[in-house]
């Protein structure tokens, strides 16, 4: 329908987007009648995003013409941002955004790195932002994830924790039972898309393929390897997390510092 | 002698609080607190609601930093010790037992454990007989009642053998029967093994019952610190 009432396709890109918002809304109202409130944040985080996806799709259109290692700047940028979105899902945990950067740059970035070295990743900038932006987005939501998980069950279980360390526990051990929680929990999203791929869903980029007039069978593996990638950088961005975040849990004297009220930087 | 009958200690001090103090975000929790602990006595701590007395047993097995003062364990600053070998030294008790998912056996055992050692089933055994839970050892210890759970946690804390053990109100999360029992069980243990302990507790009655000193805590300062008779019946 809207096709035939804006026939401009920039006009209706953004009528488009208007209908997903209004749709998005619903919910929110929805979601607002069961007195949980998620305006400001979906529609500041729907702004954003709106945004953010024009400006950098401006910016593809400039580094589609530039030199390769472009891509590498762009692609480390976005690192940086999924480091910072990430780390406002920690609040409380120290060195939050150093440790989501971290992560996601050895998870994701490796990924990249090794697959673009291979060849399953093509090195024109028109196919690495892409795919290397899944791969970040995924492992921004995952390192996500795990912080959290982290974060809730150790301060659920400060008692138990506090316990273990006053008979003597390496800290380490005192926290595993939630570091291997919080990994497992990060990783479902990835595993479940793997699982339901094709069934519940076609991603878009195996559509996008099609539409280019890519043979369908090429298709369908690729996008079975882009998921395979998107759960092994998933992976690795949580192994790291968790890894960074058990640290950071702790001061040097073995204290918890992940408590209720607790200022980390109190403790030696 | 006291009215229990036991010596009254004049051992060396095994522990000392060296002008302890904590703050968090401004506000003073313990503040410049001086005292000692000579071996085998039982200091109470006792004080109104929000005194500073959990937030000064937190920083003797340094489960919490201090922010000023330190302590010495066996006349060593405690900053010079493995945090580990600290805390297998000074055992504490907390006012809610948390049990860790496995058996009562596997519980007791969990302290020897860190440090690669094994507790014997003979001596998880005599533990639990010192605890007044014969047989206990292959229960789970999730399913416990309170009295029971408390029970097990004090023989979790003897089990790494401490030279001193910290007692966080231990019974005040325990309804009246079990708190009676619990109590009993904690008097007989320390008088009879001769165990120094620092037992916090707002019941100025159970500090009778089981101190031999008593130090008065108000908004985290000493105000009081001397024999029962002194700092309770003034």
């Amino acid at each position: 329908m809207l096709k035939v009432i804006f026939p401009g396709q920039l006009q209706l890109g953004l009528t488009q987007a208007v209908a997903a918002a209004i749709i998005a809304f619903a919910v929110v109202l929805l979601a607002r009648r069961r007195q949980i409130h998620l305006e400001s944040e979906a529609a500041i985080a729907m702004g954003r995003g709106l945004v953010q996806i024009v400006a950098v799709g401006s910016v593809l259109v400039l580094l589609l013409r530039g030199p390769r290692w472009t891509a590498s700047i762009l692609l480390a940028v976005m690192i940086l941002a999924a480091g910072a979105t990430s780390a406002k899902r920690a609040k409380g945990i120290p060195s939050a955004f150093r440790v989501s950067t971290y992560s996601i740059a050895c998870g994701a970035g490796s990924v990249i790195a090794v697959m673009t070295w291979l060849g399953v990743i093509d090195t024109a900038i028109s196919a690495l932002i892409p795919v290397g932006s899944m791969l970040i987005a995924n492992a921004m939501n995952t390192n996500g994830l795990a912080l959290n998980r982290f974060r809730s069950d150790v301060l659920a279980h400060v008692g138990e924790i506090e316990t273990a360390l006053a008979l003597g526990a390496d800290p380490k051990q005192s926290v595993s039972p939630y570091v291997q929680a919080s990994l497992e929990a990060s990783l479902i999203p990835a595993i479940d898309s793997l699982r339901s791929l094709g069934i519940v869903w076609i991603p878009g980029l195996m559509a996008g393929m099609l539409l280019s007039g890519a043979r369908p069978v090429y298709a369908a593996i690729y996008q079975f390897v882009v998921l395979t990638m998107i759960f092994a950088a998933s992976g690795l961005t949580s192994l790291v997390s968790t890894l960074l975040v058990r640290a950071q849990a702790f001061t040097s004297a073995e204290q918890l510092s992940l408590r209720p009220g607790v200022s980390a930087n109190l403790a030696g | 002698m006291d009215f229990l009958g036991v010596p009254e200690p004049q051992s060396p001090n095994i522990l000392v609080a060296d002008h302890l103090g904590r703050s968090v975000n401004g506000v003073t929790l313990v503040n410049d607190i001086t005292v000692q602990v000579r071996t085998g006595e039982v200091l109470a701590v006792v004080g109104p609601s929000g005194s500073g007395k959990s937030s000064f047993l937190r920083l003797l097995n340094r489960l919490d930093e201090p922010t000023s003062g330190t302590v010495f364990l066996e006349g060593i600053d405690y900053r010079q010790l493995p945090p580990r070998e600290l805390r297998r030294k000074v055992g504490m008790v907390t006012q809610r037992a948390f049990m860790f998912p496995g058996s009562v056996a596997q519980n007791l055992s969990f302290g020897p454990q860190q440090r690669g050692e094994t507790l014997s089933d003979a001596r998880a055994e005599k533990l639990l007989t010192r605890v007044g839970l014969p047989g206990y050892g292959p229960r789970d210890a999730v399913n416990l009642s309170g009295g029971e759970a408390q029970r097990v946690s004090l023989a979790r804390a003897l089990a790494n053998s401490p030279v001193i053990l910290l007692l966080d109100e231990p019974t005040s999360a325990l309804d009246d029967e079990a708190k009676s029992g619990v109590e009993s069980l904690i008097r007989d243990i320390i008088h009879q093994s001769f165990l120094t302990c620092v037992v916090v507790t707002h019941d100025v009655s159970q500090a009778t019952r089981m101190a031999n000193r008593v130090m008065l805590l108000e908004s985290g300062r000493a105000t009081r610190v001397g024999s029962v008779e002194e700092v309770l019946h003034a």
